[in-house]
């Protein structure tokens, strides 16, 4: 096996000026092509969504530049740079997640920011990929699949910052940064075994837990899923999010004509909820090609994972790719009541800056572990 | 390092088969959401259309306008006037509290609403106005309009109220609207009333709801989901309520009020040629206005509390002993059932016992009339005459000819209430009473009942429907209030014909007999009622009638000062004229009057010049 450089990788096929540029700043065609496509679909949607507010488009607009350009940012970092400074990134976000729990700034209601004098950070943000990148860094270099003696150091660094996390109190955060620790540890090979025992376990003790529940401390665990809204409130967002969806058939009421979002009945109408102002004025036709599209990234980063080098970057594109998936799955599970209402937006779409800059780092990390490919000859 | 060597190519396999795995849990999972789009889009499209639709559109009443009422000859008697009200939209107003503070600084807002209004405030939506002051003077209205600019968010609303011009005329005829209750929801078409704020309560505005009221329209109006209208999608005009005019005459049933001023008492005069009611007057009355505008519970419990009970209708509800008024009825009976003749005389020594009894029936008069005959009987109001026509003609024959002028049972009229009276006899005392010894009918009872006392009961309208029928000759009239209906829209009119009840089957030449002791009565040397003939231009035909007063009256309970007056004897009086064509004919009560010939023929003297024209001064 001989290893060629990048440029023999270049004078193999001829490129155009934009695939020329694509592949010098290490950036992957197909998956800039897939995510450019849901942005823009996203803008569409959010004209409607938002009252025809041109200011909030352009905010919007700016924020997925902003984080398309930390995306190229962060596609020209190497993988192997990246595997270095997992452990220190993570120690950082627990650092900064201990300090948010002793005296961060409280905002709508919980302590999530951390205010560092030019800008408030979320910690939990960070820690969204902090977590997937020391699980994948701890297991680089062991054998898989992991070994008990592994999967107990695993668990006890995912469980930590999920707990910081939730502490806060943030429990859908917390669960998403455990899922994507978890994912890390699947595509790891966990045996099945564990697995199923793990699935049993959790299985077996929810309905308990839940059965010597009262109903005010069942309805606490839900008010605790959402802290943003009451069980009765988020009632109402799925009833009138079902109407907008049930009511746009199979082609929608069209663009700017849906009657549950433009007078104002469907509420988060531009944020979590906006997958239902798409289903009310684009119809089944609409919803399928946006999945189609999401389908198409999330593809694409699992091709990505597969033609990955080294278990770093396998694990970590791979993990990334299916979080992503998890974020369009709750929340489209949420809005057609398939899962309760918990506040996920839906990734790229939804009016909001908070996790853009988060989605974007993790596609950039999807990039650079493409782009910073050696190519094998064989 | 690790225990075991890493086989990377091994892992490498292990790794595609777990990132396979992922992708077809991504697809299904995937495949999970588009079923339920299919679930949600195409099984139940239907069914979410629908519920967008009732989401968004919401179908408004627009409550019809209110049939107006005009008396005979289209004088105004209720109608709808815009008033100004004060309102506040709180969603335009910066600071509430300091507004309505300056709004009591101008007087323009009571103090005492003031938690009225906070609490409306509260309950409403932002947008929706809460009333401050239902009523604004002319002058108010002015005052808030120079300052208008200095409150944005309050503004004067016009809209429709239920005015009665007259305030206290024809109140007991006419009735009111007031506030739709739960008890009148259960009686009528709810949706119809979907828009309608008010409901006729009492009287012609009750009896004639379902003309006056009109048909209920409404309109389709998009909405948002704080429910503000943004358009008017489609709508269906209200149809407004019919006209009526009534058969009153205002400036009768003003002159009959005015008569009665300062008195308890009622007036009813009919056309006994058609059983027109030309006035219907209850003295006190009361203003309806009060109720149409919703009245505060002081002045409620004022109203209830009234000893002379403003809100008691006397002319329909009011039953007292018709006394003598019955006599020239009783008198054609006699002649009727062959009992007497017109020439056939009595004499009266003052007192009447029953056969083989000690107990003597006085007659009014004290030292007697002497020797009587028909006609004197009546002008002089024998009761002597009397006791011994009853007991003559029995309880039966009695019981059975009062019937067919109207006493014992309800006239008809076209208002809601009215009392029945009682006209006694032994099948009557058998159900009325519940003990077996009050049950029995004692012959005694038939000898009262020969000068209206005892259990007999009339009201007022009752009396005057028997006078109608006395003027008529026989043919009498179901009495009624509705003349005529009149569709606004188009202008139509229907003439309400007249009722005619059974002829009376009496001989017209003994009518003449009973009319010509009538007119004894007012205008015989000796009359009860002589007062009031002596200028008359035209023939009066009457008779007093004085009942006595067993008890209190309506069972109330008064101070010791009035007692005395309230036990006085009630005052009646019937009369129509003129004597041979009858144009009018009256039945007056005055309550505690002491007389009829002294307070009550006055009163039927004063009503009769309204009506034909008194004399030239």
């Amino acid at each position: 096996m001989s290893v060629m450089g990048e440029q023999a990788l270049r004078e193999t096929r001829p490129l155009s000026v934009a695939g020329r540029l694509v592949a010098g700043l290490k950036l992957d065609g197909p998956l800039l092509a897939g995510l450019l496509v849901i942005c823009g679909f996203g803008l569409v949607v959010l004209w409607s969504a938002g009252g025809q507010d041109a200011s909030l488009l352009q905010r919007q607009g700016l924020r997925l530049g902003v984080g398309l350009g930390v995306m190229v940012m962060v596609a020209q970092v190497p993988p192997k740079f990246m595997r270095i400074w997992s452990p220190w990134a993570f120690a950082l976000g627990v650092v900064l997640l201990g300090l948010v729990i002793v005296g961060g700034d409280v905002g709508k209601g919980a302590q999530r920011w951390l205010d560092l004098g030019v800008v408030r950070f979320q910690p939990s943000e960070l820690m969204k990929l902090a977590v997937p990148m020391m699980a994948a860094w701890y297991l680089h270099d062991r054998p898989l699949p992991p070994r008990f003696r592994d999967m107990l150091v695993l668990g006890v660094l995912i469980v930590v910052p999920a707990v910081m996390i939730a502490v806060q109190p943030d429990l859908g955060t917390a669960l998403l940064v455990a899922s994507a620790g978890v994912l890390v540890v699947l595509l790891g090979g966990l045996r099945v075994r564990y697995i199923v025992a793990l699935g049993a376990l959790g299985a077996a003790l929810a309905p308990v837990l839940w059965h010597y529940m009262h109903d005010y401390q069942r309805r606490r665990v839900l008010t605790f899923l959402n802290p943003e809204s009451d069980p009765l409130g988020a009632g109402y967002h799925i009833i009138q999010s079902k109407i907008a969806i049930g009511s746009g058939g199979l082609f929608g009421k069209g663009w700017t004509n849906g009657t549950q979002a433009q007078l104002e009945f469907l509420p988060e109408r531009s944020t979590d909820f906006i997958f239902a102002v798409l289903g009310e004025e684009f119809g089944l036709l609409g919803q399928g090609m946006l999945i189609l599209a999401y389908l198409f990234v999330i593809g694409r980063g699992l091709f990505i994972a597969a033609e990955a080098q080294d278990t770093f970057t396998r694990l970590l594109a791979g993990s990334i790719s299916l979080t992503f998936f998890v974020y369009v799955f709750v929340n489209m599970g949420m809005v057609t009541g398939l899962l309760p209402v918990v506040g996920v937006p839906l990734p790229l779409i939804s009016y909001g800056g908070t996790s853009m800059v988060t989605l974007m780092v993790g596609f950039g990390i999807l990039m650079s572990i493409h782009g910073h490919r050696k190519l094998l000859a064989g | 390092m690790a225990d075991r060597l890493k086989d990377t190519w091994r892992e490498q396999r292990m790794f595609f088969g777990r990132v396979v795995a992922a992708a077809i849990c991504v697809v299904l999972l995937a495949g999970l959401v588009v079923g339920r789009l299919v679930d949600l889009q195409v099984l139940n499209f239907e069914h979410f259309s629908r519920l967008s639709q009732g989401n968004r559109v919401r179908l408004e009443p627009v409550p019809p306008v209110r049939g107006l009422l005009f008396d005979r000859n289209g004088h105004v008697i209720a109608e709808n006037r815009p008033v100004y009200q004060l309102e506040l939209v709180p969603e335009q107003v910066d600071d509430v509290d300091s507004t309505l503070q300056r709004l009591v600084a101008l007087a323009l807002v009571r103090e005492e609403d003031l938690p009225r209004i906070h609490t409306q405030i509260r309950s409403q939506r932002a947008f929706e106005p809460t009333i401050l002051r239902y009523r604004l003077t002319a002058e108010e209205a002015a005052l808030f309009a120079v300052r208008r600019p200095g409150f944005p968010g309050v503004d004067i609303q016009a809209r429709l109220a239920r005015e009665y011009p007259g305030r206290e005329i024809a109140s007991h005829a006419v009735g009111y609207v007031g506030a739709v209750s739960e008890a009148d929801l259960e009686e009528i078409d709810a949706a119809n009333y979907a828009g309608t704020s008010q409901i006729g309560k009492l009287g012609i505005e009750r009896q004639y709801e379902d003309l006056l009221h009109g048909t209920t329209g409404y309109r389709q109006v998009l909405v948002n989901a704080q429910g503000r209208v943004l358009q008017e999608l489609e709508r269906t005009d209200a149809v407004p309520g019919m006209n009526l005019y009534l058969t009153l005459d205002l400036e009768l049933q003003a002159a009959a009020e005015a008569a009665l001023a300062g008195r308890r008492g009622a007036v009813v005069a009919l056309d006994p040629r058609n059983g027109q009611v030309l006035a219907l007057a209850s003295v006190p009355g009361y203003d309806p206005n009060l109720f149409s505008q919703g009245l505060t519970a002081a002045q409620y419990r004022g109203l209830q509390t009234d000893p002379d009970q403003p809100l008691f209708n006397r002319a329909l509800r009011g039953q007292y002993p018709p006394g003598s008024t019955i006599k020239p009825i009783l008198a054609l009976a006699g002649l009727h059932y062959g009992a007497v003749t017109p020439a056939d005389t009595v004499f009266c020594p003052g007192w009447y016992s029953l056969p083989g009894h000690s107990h003597r029936y006085r007659d009014w008069k004290r030292q007697g009339h002497g020797t009587i005959d028909m006609e004197d009987s009546v002008a002089q109001s024998c009761d002597v005459y009397y006791y011994r026509l009853a007991v003559a003609l029995g309880i039966e024959r009695m019981h059975e000819f009062l019937n067919w002028f109207g006493l014992g049972h309800r006239t008809g009229l076209d208002v809601p209430g009215e009392k029945a009276g009682i006209v006694p006899s032994p099948d009557w005392k058998a159900s009325a009473f519940s003990r077996r010894e009050d049950q029995v009918w004692f012959p005694g009872e038939t000898v009262i009942t020969g000068i209206g006392q005892g259990y007999m009961l009339a009201t007022p309208l009752q009396l005057a429907q028997a006078a109608a029928i006395l003027a008529n000759r026989g043919q009498g009239f179901r009495p009624h209030l509705l003349m005529a209906v009149e569709n606004p829209a188009t202008g139509e009119r229907d003439v309400l014909a007249p009722e005619p009840l059974p002829k009376v089957g009496v001989n017209p030449a003994l009518f003449e007999e009973g009319v010509d002791a009538m007119v004894a009565v007012v205008n015989g040397p000796r009359g009860t009622a002589r007062a009031i003939g002596a200028d008359a231009p035209w023939t009066i035909a009457g008779k007093t009638g004085t009942a006595q007063v067993i008890g209190i009256a309506q069972g109330e309970e008064y101070d010791e000062e009035e007692t005395a007056e309230r036990h006085r004897p009630h005052a009646l009086f019937i009369a129509f004229a003129p004597a041979a064509a009858p144009e009018i004919a009256v039945g007056v009560l005055v309550e505690n009057g002491g007389s009829g010939s002294g307070a009550a023929a006055p009163v039927a003297r004063q009503v009769l010049d309204a009506w034909l024209g008194g004399p030239a001064p």
